[in-house]
């Protein structure tokens, strides 16, 4: 049993699986050495050595290239892009190779592998260093895209998504990597993909969210509670494929329903979210869904972001809104 | 052992137009048997490329590109890769395919519009062609890492078009492969267009072969459409990578004497007289001159040679226009390992939509 942050849940993890599959190879930008830049690698290329935990060039597009190539003949790559904001010269190998590789070969080949990056705003990085654009994933039919929220979960789903056999886009929060710690047992349980966790139960209203929102939205409850709001709260997880059954049962007992999300509001998930409650369960629904989203602006540099990212405060009224809505 | 240290790399060639040897044959290559079968695969790729395209133009078959000229690069290819070697093609590498134990009605399948041309039946690890230029390399290089781990060596083979050599994928495969010494061909089918853009536009580059030099790769140039030099150039580089676990580049200048696809016209932009001229060096003509004088190849020979290949591909043919359509749904089923609960209900509710169609 170890106290562990939530980059060194991650770390624990992958020491996990590589211990136990040695198929497993971790590929990157100063993954090696260096330990990654925000250290989620730490001590294990000297544990694992230099064949297993290796530092590419600086080739975005080839990193995820040569983990599809890798996965084809039975490897297990985990590729690290060391910032989200990166990850775009690399769509091309993941929506038309890594999400296809299965379909298109009938199942003849496969493409396991596991995609980490971190994201998000909060922590006064450079430009291009804080944007959260996981809805560009979730649309990418053939992928799995996951975001943790605790140490806890970022242990157990990071080792489901390296067991899972299709490819996975893990996106670390990195506002929260060393925000607190949780007990952590290093028993390589994985916990299940593809589904919602209940954070708090509650009869009033219904708030979804994923990833470092949770601390803001969780927060909210806990204010709303003293207000006589007795708030759910649904950590989302695995925000493709969704689980919306879980979010329509838990809106059915509520009636209300408010989504918080970091990402900008247009073709957001809280989009999809409101879509299929709307398709589903608007009889249910006693108001308006509120959505608490970022803007539909580039991301402000580090001086100004806090005005961009949705506060608890934000997330307080939406919730007063629908709470008030006759 | 040929290194990246000269400025001009000058282009190898086995058989001159005219079909005659210029110098004489390896020991491993003189073989009357050998060298036939090397004809019977460049014949089987044209006749299954001229039936691919009437099968197009006759409705039964989707766009096409066709590998016409260009056939000894990729029979090359075939006859020196070993069975454990894995083969990364792009989309004018049917010559390849076939000697790997792609099935000629696969390729028709996929040509056709249908996925299960991808799900080869006796080739399991080798890759589906790719369509979307140059991100092959980078897979190439994956599958080279994963041979590295193996104990035998073998090799990751991958083409491309000179036009994918533009492409950042390109240079960002050619340079991991040099860093972390990965056993990968590369083979360039320089066919000289790039659809319509000829490839002086496409670099300033002295060859395309030069373009490897900066990746700290050792590259040659070979006469595309010359089948020995050909051979002779693949079997070279594979043992050579085989021996010292580095990459190597090869730029096979071809000609494509044939438009881009079967959705394209060349006439808007080949000139007649470059195409009369590429007409005369075309691999098929001096290949069959070269076994006439070498071996006595008759007439008649060619004759029954021809028509045991065309009833090859009429077979496949055949076996094309009579398979089984797949299930309608079945372009859900293989997205993920087990279909999620999402999909599943996509699954459900296309199943039920079907159901007011009949």
């Amino acid at each position: 049993m170890n106290e562990l942050t939530m980059i060194e849940a991650i770390n624990q993890a992958l020491s996990n699986q590589m211990q136990a599959d040695e198929r497993i190879f971790i590929l990157g930008e100063d993954v090696g050495a260096n330990g990654g830049v925000f250290r989620a690698t730490e001590g294990l290329q000297h544990t694992f050595g230099e064949h297993r935990v290796f530092d590419t060039p600086l080739a975005e597009s080839a990193i995820i290239g040569m983990a599809i190539g890798m996965a084809s003949q039975g490897l297990r790559p985990i590729a690290e892009i060391q910032f989200m904001g990166f990850i775009y010269p690399a769509i091309d190998q993941i929506l038309n190779h890594a999400a296809r590789l299965r379909n298109r070969t009938r199942g003849r080949l496969s493409c396991p592998i596991v995609i980490r990056a971190p994201f998000g705003g909060g922590i006064h990085a450079p430009e291009h260093h804080s944007e959260s654009t996981e809805s560009i994933f979730a649309h990418i039919p053939g992928l799995r895209v996951v975001v943790p929220s605790s140490p806890a979960r970022a242990y157990g789903l990071l080792i489901a998504a390296i067991q899972d056999p299709d490819p996975v886009i893990f996106l670390e929060p990195k506002r929260i990597y060393r925000d607190g710690k949780q007990t952590i047992e290093d028993n390589g349980k994985a916990l299940p993909l593809d589904t919602c966790f209940l954070l708090r139960e509650g009869i009033d209203i219904s708030l979804i969210s994923w990833g470092a929102m949770l601390k803001e939205t969780q927060q909210a409850a806990a204010l709303l509670a003293k207000k006589g709001i007795d708030a759910e709260v649904i950590d989302v997880a695995t925000i493709k494929p969704l689980d919306i059954s879980s979010i329509i049962d838990s809106v059915k007992k509520t009636g209300r329903c408010l989504i918080v999300h970091e990402a900008a509001k247009t073709c957001g998930l809280g989009a999809e979210i409101s879509a299929l409650l709307a398709e589903k369960a608007i009889s249910s629904l006693l108001a308006p869904i509120q959505r608490v989203t970022g803007y539909d602006t580039v991301m402000p540099m580090f001086k100004n972001e806090q005005s961009y990212m949705p506060s608890t405060q934000r997330i307080i009224q939406a919730a007063l809104n629908a709470m008030e809505y006759r | 052992m040929i290194t990246s240290n000269t400025s001009n790399i000058e282009l190898r060639q086995a058989l001159d137009i005219h079909g005659h040897l210029s110098q004489a044959l390896p020991t491993d290559l003189d073989n009357r048997d050998q060298l036939i079968d090397l004809y019977q695969t460049l014949v089987t790729t044209r006749l299954f490329d001229e039936a691919a395209v009437n099968l197009q133009r006759t409705g039964l078959l989707g766009t096409y590109a066709q590998s016409k000229g260009q056939e000894a690069i990729g029979t090359a290819i075939g006859k020196a890769m070993l069975s454990d070697d894995v083969f990364i093609p792009y989309y004018r590498d049917i010559a390849t395919q076939i000697q790997r134990g792609v099935l000629l009605e696969e390729i028709l399948l996929y040509w056709g519009g249908d996925e299960r041309g991808s799900c080869f039946s006796q080739q399991a690890l080798d890759f589906p062609l790719c369509v979307p230029i140059a991100t092959q390399f980078c897979h190439a290089v994956g599958v080279a890492f994963a041979l590295k781990q193996q104990a035998q060596a073998h090799v990751a083979v991958v083409t491309g078009g000179d036009g994918a050599t533009s492409k950042g994928d390109f240079y960002e495969a050619l340079n991991i492969a040099g860093a972390m010494s990965l056993p990968c061909l590369f083979v360039i089918n320089n066919n000289q267009w790039a659809i319509s853009v000829p490839v002086q536009q496409q670099t300033a580059a002295q060859t395309i072969a030069h373009k490897a030099y900066a990746a700290g790769i050792a590259a040659i140039r070979i006469d595309g459409n010359d089948p020995i030099a050909m051979l002779i150039g693949i079997k070279q580089a594979l043992e050579q990578i085989r021996h010292a676990g580095k990459p190597f580049f090869i730029e096979a200048v071809s000609y494509r004497i044939c438009d881009h696809t079967t959705a394209d016209d060349a006439t808007r932009y080949m000139s007649p007289s470059h195409l009369q001229n590429a007409l005369k060096r075309e691999p098929l003509i001096r290949y069959k001159k070269f076994i006439t004088q070498q071996y006595r190849w008759s007439t008649e020979d060619d004759k029954q040679l021809y028509s045991l290949c065309q009833q090859k591909v009429d077979q496949a043919v055949n076996n094309y226009k009579n398979i089984k359509p797949q299930a309608a749904s079945e372009f859900f089923d293989y997205m993920y390992q087990e279909l999620p609960h999402d999909l599943a209900q996509q699954k459900q509710d296309f199943l039920e939509g079907l159901k007011y169609h009949e």
